[in-house]
């Protein structure tokens, strides 16, 4: 669009009527309901909060938000960050909004993954696997959530004790403590390693990006992958060699009531993700499903008219036009999953509302733990929203 | 080119802007005056005053108290869905006091991480829930805590085939326990001042947390002694589980209601009062009848209702604690018809004036 194919006419301010005081201006109107009904909320609003404020002097019920700077005192199964009950309930609300996004990354990562899978092989020709694929999306989309997360927590307290646990590898223990296995005895080498894999994913991007502009100029396609791998892969193993090559592992053993080292998969978390995922699972394949099937067979057969192979008709026909069906549908099960993830608390996972209950149980301020709990959801979720509809607009058809 | 207003070029756009934003800044205005103006009116309106309590439940014909969601011998509703128990019978003594009907409870199953809010914000009316009075749940949390029934302490079940017999045994345990309660935090205080290192598992719900130490989730379950010896009785078969010897904590338990409304509080108080008293004075559900008759005892005449006006000073009627006596028992009669089935030998609860015991009711004077 360009200035030059308006109308000049256009560009002009249109008159303007001064406003005259008289209900039969629509104007004047539309002020006055507009400042009844601010009005009104406002009032509503007011009244609420002055109430909630009284009552709370009444009964002398603490307010504030200066318990999070008291040690909090509660034990706390998983954190990714140290945290000890010596520590403030700050930094006990800080360890349950990391297991949340903890359990809402993993799972949207593999409920993607799963669900795509599920929705393509339901449009599979072949009987079985189409079936198959159809009652999975049924019945898991009719069981209640909760229900299926105390099943898959059950499931894994039925597994035998640690001191009778599964030994499938060495140094793979699998038990009703969970998922045990060695891990690497973390150090400096790691972490650069680490840092040298991020920067050579960054490297190779800007290589992809220079080596289409050339092609786009001489029409000779460059190979990016050799300089891939030696970045990607290269590069880290060449930093940790140089940097001693450390490689010490941590392997779990079973010492006293449990195993002790090497890093560990909670039954809780596991129930949970499982959870999670083959729920959400269910409904993302019927999105998948409805954005390929949203494509036009048309634009298959032209597309192999044009020579085009298998692959690339997806990649550069289909899925294009399917994602603009697939990635709004698509961002309210992420959402949906985020949310979901609150079901934590009735299997022991402590998620941001497990340990905001708890806090809000020891300080009797409900309000603010709610207020927290808000906060921390709403701030989730607009986020997952925003980069969506980022992605989106990314995607979208551009017409030219 | 995108359908919609876009025909505008430059100006036109900053002028639609413009107009906005006085529209919005005179309707802030607007709305800044109506809200001054309605402030004083809205101040004005009296808060829900102190003191309503009782009226607020004869009103309504039905105390609503808040239980256990299910605890043998505490609450517990039975196979015909009557809540029965030593918490229970609590609530009906205080029912019985307003109504002179122990059917006039509403009982409300509150979990150990919910009852607070429920209490604070009016579900209840009071808890009657094994509730540990603590400095801060008296205080910041906005409760009155009205006498201890039943003198507790926190300790540890295990399986008997763990072969562990003492507390500082289950260093690296993992240890099973309902967030929200003292038991949590005793916990991690214990573990501090023993050096004693343990994995929680940390579930709300007492059926489930009951499960997952049962399906050996975890090695050992802390909670109250008395919670312990319910849980255990009610497992299959109970031998196989031992209460360990160690009692980590101390944990007074008794009803509780919100701040703010002494007689109601009063009255709550001196129901448990009542009980104990009559159990010193040897009143039973018996002989109550006969005792209201023909006991010279001012003290007990008093307590009684034939004499004095001690029910009216609480507002309610004279004969209220014969009433309660006669439909529930006296606090020995409560505890053995209750607790003693489930093998919760009265212990320290004992009555301090017959057998040295902690309960002790001040005078009915
Ligand atoms: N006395 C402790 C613990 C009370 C408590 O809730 N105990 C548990 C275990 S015995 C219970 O009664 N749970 C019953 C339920 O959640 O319904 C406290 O007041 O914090």
């Amino acid at each position: 669009m360009s200035d030059a194919s308006v109308d000049p006419r256009f560009r002009r301010k249109p008159p303007r009527r001064p406003l005259r005081l008289s209900w039969s201006d629509e104007r004047v109107r539309g002020i006055v309901y507009q400042v009844v009904v601010v009005a009104l909320i406002g009032s509503v609003i007011y009244w609420l909060w002055s109430n909630t404020v009284h009552n709370l002097e009444v009964r002398r019920i603490a307010t504030g938000f200066g318990f999070l700077q008291r040690e909090a005192g509660l034990p706390i199964a998983e954190h990714l960050i140290p945290y000890d009950p010596t520590d403030t309930y700050l930094r006990a609300l800080t360890v349950g909004v990391l297991n949340t996004l903890k359990v809402a990354v993993v799972g949207i990562v593999l409920a993607t993954i799963l669900g795509t899978i599920i929705g393509i092989a339901r449009l599979s020709k072949n009987f079985l696997v189409s079936k198959i694929a159809a009652f999975y999306v049924e019945v898991i989309r009719d069981l209640p959530l909760l229900l299926q997360l105390l099943f898959w927590y059950t499931i894994m307290q039925g597994l035998p004790g640690p001191r009778q646990a599964l030994n499938p590898v060495e140094g793979v223990f699998l038990s009703n403590r969970g998922l045990k296995l060695p891990w690497i005895i973390w150090e400096g080498a790691h972490t650069a390693a680490l840092l040298a894999c991020i920067a050579g994913i960054v490297l190779t991007w800007l290589y992809a990006r220079q080596a289409r502009a050339k092609q786009m100029a001489d029409g000779q396609p460059r190979k990016i992958w050799p300089l891939a791998i030696a970045l990607v892969i290269g590069l880290p193993i060449l930093t940790w060699q140089a940097m001693g090559g450390p490689w010490d592992v941590d392997w779990p053993a079973l010492r006293g009531f449990n195993f002790q080292g090497g890093t560990n998969m909670s039954p809780e978390f596991a129930a949970l993700l499982i959870g999670l995922v083959t729920y959400t699972a269910g409904f993302i394949a019927e999105v998948v499903r409805a954005g390929i099937l949203s494509v036009n067979s048309g634009q298959w057969e032209a597309a192999q008219a044009l020579g085009l192979r298998h692959g690339s008709v997806l990649r550069l026909i289909v899925m294009p036009q399917a994602l603009r069906v697939i990635i709004p549908p698509l961002t309210s099960n992420y959402l949906n999953l985020t949310k979901n993830s609150s079901l934590a608390v009735a299997i022991g996972y402590q998620d941001i509302v497990s340990i905001a209950n708890t806090t809000l149980n020891q300080t009797g301020q409900a309000i603010e733990g709610i207020a927290i709990i808000m906060a921390v959801y709403l701030t989730i979720s607009l986020s997952i929203s925003l980069f969506m509809n980022w992605y989106n607009a990314r995607i979208a058809l551009v017409e030219r | 080119m995108r359908p919609g207003p876009a025909g505008q070029g430059a100006n036109g756009r900053d002028a639609v802007t413009a107009t906005r934003r006085l529209n919005f800044l005179r309707l802030a205005g607007a709305t800044a005056i109506t809200a001054v103006l309605s402030l004083p009116a809205l101040a004005q309106q009296p808060a829900a005053p102190s003191g309503t309590t009782i009226d607020a439940i004869r009103a309504r014909g039905t105390l609503i108290c808040g239980v256990n969601t299910g605890l043998a011998g505490f609450a517990q509703p039975d196979s015909q869905g009557v809540w029965r128990g030593f918490d229970a019978d609590y609530c009906r003594a205080v029912a019985i006091a307003l109504f002179n009907d122990a059917s006039k409870v509403r009982f409300v199953p509150t979990t150990a991480q919910n009852r607070f809010t429920a209490l604070q914000s009016g579900e209840v009316d009071m808890l009657s829930r094994n509730t540990t009075w603590t400095l801060s749940r008296d205080t910041s949390l906005g409760f009155d805590f009205t006498g201890i029934n039943f003198y507790d302490g926190q300790g540890f079940m295990v399986k008997r085939s763990l072969g562990v017999n003492a507390a500082r045994d289950l260093n690296g345990a993992t240890i099973c326990v309902q967030p929200g309660t003292t038991t949590e935090q005793n916990l991690t205080d214990w573990s501090r001042a023993n050096n004693i290192r343990f994995q929680p598992v940390v579930i709300e719900r007492l059926e489930e947390v009951v499960a997952a130490y049962v399906a050996g989730r975890c090695d050992a379950y802390t909670t109250d002694v008395s919670g312990l010896a319910a849980t255990r009785s009610a497992q299959p078969r109970p031998a196989d589980h031992v209460i360990l010897p160690d009692v980590i904590s101390k944990e007074p338990l008794g009803p509780l209601v919100r701040h703010g409304d002494q007689r109601f509080a009063d009255l709550v108080r001196w129901v448990h009062f009542g009980l104990i008293g009559a159990e010193e004075f040897g009143i039973t559900a018996a002989n109550v009848e006969e005792a209201t008759r023909t006991d010279a005892r001012p003290e007990v005449q008093r307590m009684l209702g034939r004499n004095g006006d001690l029910g009216q000073m609480l507002g309610v009627d004279p004969a209220w604690m014969a009433r309660i006596i006669r439909g529930l028992g006296n606090y020995g009669e409560i505890y053995a018809r209750n607790l003693e089935p489930i093998g919760i030998p009265r212990g320290r609860n004992a009555l301090w004036t017959t057998a040295g015991g902690l309960q002790y009711a001040p005078p009915f004077r």
